[in-house]
C-alpha cells in the first residue's frame, strides 16, 4: 500500500541501535536493504529474492558475495571492493550501492531470524516463507 | 415482612421420593412417609407433602379438589364460584390430626365435583381444560383460597413442616394408592406458606422437584403465552404447566416431553441418523423455550403412571430401583432401602434419561 | 465568500524529537493532512483536514503522533455549544443538509450499561464451560404451534426453512458500495468459517461472492438494487429492509463517485450514477402490501428460504412488529437508533428512533402477550458493543444479534464517522482502489473470527455463571437481569426488577 514502513524498519534493523528515533537522528541515516517501487495502483517492495543460482555470486570478483547452505545470499562486507558488478547483473535491482564502499543487500535479518520488513508490514504485503 | 410464594421467587433445595406398583396394588401411605423421613436432613421443616394416586376409588369419576382457605369468607367466596361451575357431590374437611410441629394450619377442605353440563358446553372447552381454567381462576382471583389438588382419584397432601410430620398430620396411613410421591423442602427464604409446599399439581399431574432451574423465567414467559399464569413463581409450578401443555394439550408422549425439557446436546444430535437428527433438531428448535437448564430431579405423577427425570447434566442426585412390580425412585438410595432392603435392581439414571412406570406394566 | 468561519476539530500533535520523517503519515492520509516541508526539513500538518481516524497514529513507527481536540474554545454556553454553532456556520456556508455517518453519538442513556447479569451461588451450581457442554447454537425462523410424531416417534410436522447459527451473532447489512470489496470479502469468509451469516445490504451481491451463498443473507431494499432471481436464490435467507436504525423513515444515497465499474455491475445501475433508495418501498404502503412482498419473495425462491423483515426501532415498534409477525415473515430484525450507517442526515441520525433495549423489551413482551412470539425469531441490532450486551439482549428476549459497527472496528475502523466522505483510510468505507487495498481480507477475516470466538467464549462463561448450559434457556429470561439506576417506568418497560430486589 506504499507506506514505505518496510524501508524504515529494515534500515533500523541494520542500524545496530535499539531505539528507532536514535537510529534516525544524527547526520548519517541508516540505509535500508530494500526499496519500494511505486506505480499507479501497484506498489512493490524490491528486495533480494535469494535466487537459486544467484548471478551476483557468480559475477562477484572478490568472492564477497556468497550463498550459504540455507540458500541465503549474503555479502561479506570486508571483502567487497565496491565494483558494483553485482548491481549490474542483478535482474531484480535488489542490490543497493552503499554509502560507504561495500554494497548493501538483504540478509534476511539473520541475527534475529525474522526479517524486519515482513515482521512490520502492516498489511501482510511482505511475507517471509520458505520456497523449495 | 417476608413475602410468600407468588410475591417473590424463592429458590429451594429438597428431597424427593416416589413409588409405583405396576400391577396397581394399593400401597399404604405409611411406606412413603417412612421413605421420605430418612432424608430428614435434606429438608428444613419449611415444607413437606405427598401425592397419592388411586386413593379415592369410590369417587374415581369425580375431580377431587383439595383447597386451603385463609378464612371462612374466602371459603364462602370460593364455594360460590365452585357451585356456579360444578356439581358438588361431596364436601368435607380433610381429616387431620393435631400435631405439635404442624401449626398455623389453614382451613383444609375437600370437594368431589363434576363440571356443570350447561356451563361446560357453553364454554366450548374440553372437560379437562374447563376444570384447569376454573382452578387457575380460583387460585389467581379469589384471595385466600388455593386449590392445591384437582385430579381424579388422586390427592395432594402438603403443609409447612417436616414431611414425616406432614404425613402424620394428614393421617396418610389411612390412605392406599398404587402410586405415591413425596417431597421434603429446603427453601432458602420463605415465611412458610402452605401453598408453597410440594407437590404442585394441576388436574392429575403432580410434580415433586429437587433443584433450582436456571431457565425459569424463559420457561415461565413462554408458558404464559398459552393461558397459564405462574402465580407461585416456583420451578415446580412451571414444570407442571409444561407437562400439562405438552402432554395433555399437545398430545406429546412423556418420553418426547423428556427430550424437550432435558434435550440431547447438539453434539449428540449431530451424530444421530438422519431421521432422528431431524426430529431432535425440530424439538430443540420449536420447543427451545421449554428446555430446562440448571439442576433438577423431578418425579411426575399422573393418572396411571409415574415418570422420574434428571436434568441433562445430572446436577441433582436421583436413584431408581425395581422390586417385583414396584418401581421406586428417590433422591438417596437410603430412602429406597429403608422400605425394601433387598431390591431386584438399583441404578442411577443418566441425566435426561426418563424412568417411566405405567400401570399396564409399561416401560422403564 | 468572506470569512471562513471554520475552525479545526482536531489538532495533530507531533513530537519533533521522535519524528524520523519517514513520511508514513503523509503517505497514509487520504485527507492530505500531513506533508513534508523541505525548507524546514520537517513534517507539518494541516489540522483542519484531520478527521481523527487515527491511521497515522497507528502506523507511526516511533509513536511521535497524537491527535487531540483542537484547543480553541468558543465562549462557554451550555445551550449554544461549539458544535451547534459550527454546524450553523457550515449550513450558512453551503445551504446543505448536514451529513454524518456511523451511529448516533449523542449522550442519550445506554440501557445496556444499566442492566446487570445474575450468577449462581450455593442454591444452584454454576457450570464450567471448560468441563461441561455449553451450547450457543441458535435456530432462527418461524416455528409451528406444535410438533406431531407418528407411532414410531418419527417427526410428522414439516418445519419451515431456518437459519442455523453456531453462535448467536450475525454480521449486519452493509452494502457493497458503502463498504469496500475487501471488507465484504472479510465478512463473507468469516461468516463461513464461523457458521453464521453476513448480509449483503442493499447493494446486490458481487458474482465473486456467490461462493459464500450458504452464509449470506441477501437484502431487498426500496431501491431494489442488484435484485434478480439469481441473487435471491444465492443466499440462505432474504431480508426485506423496511428501515435502518440510523435513519428511520428515509432512504439511502450512494453518491455517483462510489459507483465504479464493479459496483455498477453488482447494483445493476450505470457507472457514475447516484444510487438513490427511496424512503418507502413504493410497493409497500401498508402491512398487507408487506405480506405480498414476503410471499412474492417466497414464491420466487420456492419456499426454501426464510424471510427477514428489518425495521428501525421507532415509537410504535411493538405494534409494527406484531403486524410483521403475522405477515408470513420468519424473522424480524430490529435496528436501534445507535445503529451505524455509511451516510445519513445528521439531524435524523441524532434525533429519530428509540434505543434498541427498550424496543426489544416491548416487542418481545407484545408478541408474548399476543401469543405469537414463536411465530418469528427476533434479531436485534443497533450498537452491540460486547458480549455483555449480547447476553443482556438475549435475556431481554432476542434470539440473536446483528453486529455491524463492532465488526468494522475489528477490521480497523476507529469510528471517526467520516464514511460519507469516501476516503476511509482504513480501506473499509471507501471504493478508492489505493485505499481498499489497505484492508487485507486475509487479515480481516481472521480478526473477525477472533472477535466472534472471543465473544462466544465470554457468553459461555456468563451462561455457565448463571447455571445455564444452552443459550435458549437465557432467551427472554429476564429474571437474570436487574436494572441499576433506572426509574420504575424504565424497569417496567424492560420487564426487569431493580438491583437488590
Amino acid at each position: 500500500m506504499g507506506c514505505h514502513l518496510c524501508e524504515y524498519y529494515c534500515a533500523f534493523a541494520h542500524s545496530g541501535k535499539i531505539d528507532m528515533v536514535k537510529a534516525f537522528s544524527g547526520d548519517s541515516k541508516p540505509q535500508p536493504r530494500l526499496t519500494i517501487e511505486e506505480g499507479d495502483s501497484i506498489n512493490f517492495a524490491v528486495s533480494c529474492r535469494h535466487c537459486e543460482t544467484p548471478l551476483c555470486v557468480k559475477s562477484c570478483i572478490t568472492g564477497a558475495m556468497q550463498k550459504d547452505e540455507d540458500g541465503r545470499v549474503f555479502v561479506d562486507e570486508s571483502r567487497c571492493v565496491g565494483c558494483y558488478t553485482c548491481i549490474l547483473v542483478c535482474p531484480y535491482g535488489s542490490v543497493i550501492p552503499g554509502k560507504e564502499k561495500a554494497i548493501k543487500k538483504c540478509d534476511l535479518c539473520i541475527e534475529s531470524g525474522k526479517p524486519a520488513c515482513a515482521e512490520n508490514c502492516p498489511n501482510l504485503a511482505i511475507v517471509y516463507e520458505e520456497r523449495g | 415482612m417476608l413475602l410468600k410464594e407468588g410475591q417473590v421467587r424463592i429458590p429451594s433445595g429438597c428431597a424427593i421420593s416416589g413409588m409405583f406398583s405396576r400391577e396397581g396394588r394399593r400401597i399404604s401411605g405409611q411406606d412413603i412417609v417412612k421413605s421420605i423421613s430418612v432424608m430428614h436432613d435434606r429438608s428444613n421443616g419449611l415444607g413437606g407433602g405427598f401425592a397419592g394416586y388411586g386413593i379415592y376409588p369410590e369417587y374415581k369419576e369425580l375431580y377431587a379438589f383439595h383447597v386451603f382457605f385463609d378464612s371462612n369468607e374466602a371459603r364462602e367466596d370460593a364455594e360460590r364460584f365452585i357451585n356456579r361451575h360444578f356439581d358438588v357431590v361431596n364436601l368435607s374437611r380433610i381429616p387431620t390430626k393435631k400435631h405439635p410441629r404442624i401449626t398455623d394450619a389453614p382451613l383444609i377442605w375437600r370437594y368431589f365435583v363434576s363440571p356443570l353440563h350447561g356451563k361446560l358446553e357453553e364454554s366450548q372447552l374440553e372437560e379437562k381444560e374447563y376444570v384447569a381454567r376454573c382452578v387457575i381462576k380460583i387460585n389467581t382471583r379469589i384471595d385466600g383460597a388455593y386449590v392445591f389438588s384437582s385430579g381424579k382419584n388422586m390427592g395432594v397432601f402438603k403443609a409447612v413442616g417436616f414431611p414425616e410430620d406432614v404425613g402424620e398430620f394428614y393421617k396418610l396411613e389411612e390412605y392406599e394408592g398404587y402410586c405415591w410421591t413425596a417431597h421434603g423442602r429446603y427453601p432458602t427464604n420463605t415465611p412458610g406458606w402452605w401453598g408453597g409446599a410440594h407437590p404442585f399439581s394441576l388436574l392429575d399431574y403432580t410434580i415433586v422437584h429437587n433443584g433450582e432451574i436456571s431457565s425459569y423465567d424463559a420457561n415461565r414467559r413462554f408458558m404464559e403465552m398459552f393461558g397459564y399464569k405462574c402465580s407461585l413463581l416456583t420451578d415446580t409450578e412451571v414444570i407442571t404447566y409444561i407437562f400439562d401443555y405438552l402432554n395433555r394439550r399437545q398430545g406429546i408422549s412423556l418420553k418426547d416431553c423428556a427430550s424437550i425439557i432435558a434435550a440431547p446436546f447438539w453434539s449428540e444430535i449431530d451424530k444421530m441418523p438422519q431421521d432422528m437428527k431431524e426430529k431432535f433438531t425440530a424439538i430443540r428448535n420449536v420447543y427451545a423455550s421449554l428446555l430446562i437448564t440448571g439442576p433438577f430431579s423431578i418425579i411426575l405423577g399422573y393418572e396411571g403412571g409415574m415418570m422420574a427425570l434428571n436434568d441433562r447434566l445430572k446436577l441433582r442426585s436421583m436413584v431408581a430401583a425395581e422390586k417385583g412390580d414396584l418401581v421406586l425412585v428417590a433422591s438417596e438410595e437410603s430412602a429406597i432401602r429403608i422400605i425394601h432392603p433387598e431390591v431386584d435392581r438399583i441404578w442411577s439414571p443418566k441425566g435426561g434419561e426418563p424412568v417411566i412406570a405405567t400401570l399396564s406394566g409399561g416401560e422403564i | 465568500m468572506g470569512i471562513n468561519y471554520f475552525t479545526p476539530q482536531y489538532e495533530v500533535c507531533r513530537d519533533p524529537k521522535k519524528c524520523i520523517k519517514c513520511k508514513v503519515c503523509m503517505r497514509q492520509c487520504a485527507n492530505e493532512v500531513h506533508s513534508y516541508d523541505e525548507e524546514l526539513d520537517m513534517m507539518v500538518a494541516d489540522d483542519s483536514k484531520c478527521v481523527d481516524c487515527q491511521r497515522c497514529v497507528s502506523l507511526c513507527p516511533t509513536r511521535a503522533l497524537r491527535i487531540t481536540k483542537y484547543q480553541n474554545e468558543f465562549k462557554e454556553n451550555a445551550n449554544w455549544t461549539q458544535q451547534h454553532i459550527t454546524e450553523i456556520y457550515k449550513q450558512a456556508n453551503t445551504g446543505g443538509v448536514l451529513l454524518s455517518s456511523m451511529g448516533n453519538p449523542v449522550p442519550y442513556p445506554i440501557y445496556w450499561d444499566k442492566l446487570l447479569i445474575n450468577a449462581s451461588q450455593v442454591t444452584n451450581p454454576s457450570i464450567d464451560p471448560l468441563r461441561e457442554p455449553m451450547e450457543t447454537r441458535v435456530q432462527l425462523g418461524s416455528k409451528p404451534q406444535k410438533l406431531e410424531f407418528d407411532e414410531d416417534g418419527k417427526l410428522k410436522t414439516k418445519i419451515a426453512p431456518h437459519l442455523d447459527l453456531q453462535v448467536p451473532i450475525m454480521f449486519s447489512a452493509m452494502s457493497y458500495g458503502s463498504i469496500s470489496r475487501n471488507a465484504h470479502e472479510s465478512l463473507a469468509r468469516a461468516a463461513e468459517e464461523l457458521g453464521t451469516y453476513y448480509n449483503t445490504g442493499e447493494g446486490g451481491l458481487n458474482e465473486d461472492f456467490y461462493q459464500y451463498g450458504k452464509n449470506t443473507i441477501v437484502q431487498v431494499a426500496s431501491g431494489r438494487f442488484g435484485v434478480h432471481v439469481g441473487y435471491l436464490s444465492a443466499g440462505a435467507a432474504i431480508e426485506i429492509k423496511m428501515g435502518q436504525g440510523a435513519k428511520p423513515g428515509i432512504g439511502g444515497h450512494l453518491p455517483g463517485e462510489k459507483v465504479g465499474e464493479d459496483v455498477s455491475k453488482t447494483r445493476m445501475i450505470p457507472v457514475g450514477s447516484d444510487a438513490i433508495s427511496p424512503a418507502p418501498h413504493h410497493d409497500i404502503y401498508s402491512i398487507e402490501d408487506l405480506r405480498q412482498l414476503v410471499f412474492s419473495l417466497k414464491e420466487a425462491t420456492a419456499y426454501t428460504k426464510p424471510v427477514i423483515v428489518k425495521i428501525a426501532a421507532v415509537h410504535n415498534v411493538a405494534a409494527i412488529a406484531s403486524g410483521i409477525a403475522r405477515s408470513g415473515a420468519d424473522i424480524i430484525a430490529i435496528d436501534g437508533y445507535r445503529g451505524g450507517t455509511g451516510a445519513a442526515p445528521t439531524r435524523i441520525r441524532d434525533n429519530v428512533g428509540i434505543p434498541i433495549e427498550l424496543a426489544l423489551a416491548s416487542v418481545d413482551q407484545r408478541l408474548r402477550d399476543e401469543g405469537i412470539r414463536n411465530n418469528v425469531s427476533l434479531v436485534v441490532a443497533g450498537s452491540i458493543r460486547n458480549s455483555g450486551d449480547i447476553v443482556k439482549a438475549i435475556a431481554l428476549g432476542a434470539d440473536a444479534v446483528y453486529i455491524g459497527t463492532s465488526a468494522l472496528i475489528a477490521l480497523g475502523c476507529h469510528v471517526c464517522r467520516s464514511c460519507h466522505g469516501g476516503k476511509c483510510n482504513w480501506g473499509i468505507a471507501t471504493q478508492r482502489p489505493d485505499l481498499v487495498k489497505r484492508l487485507n481480507p486475509d487479515i480481516g477475516y481472521k480478526r473477525l473470527i477472533n472477535l466472534v470466538h472471543a465473544w462466544d467464549h465470554e457468553i459461555k462463561e456468563m451462561l455457565g455463571g448463571m447455571g445455564i448450559n444452552a443459550i435458549e434457556s437465557l432467551k427472554g429470561n429476564r429474571l437474570m437481569l436487574r436494572g441499576i439506576g433506572l426509574s420504575q417506568k424504565e424497569l417496567d418497560i424492560l420487564g426487569v426488577m431493580h438491583a437488590g430486589e
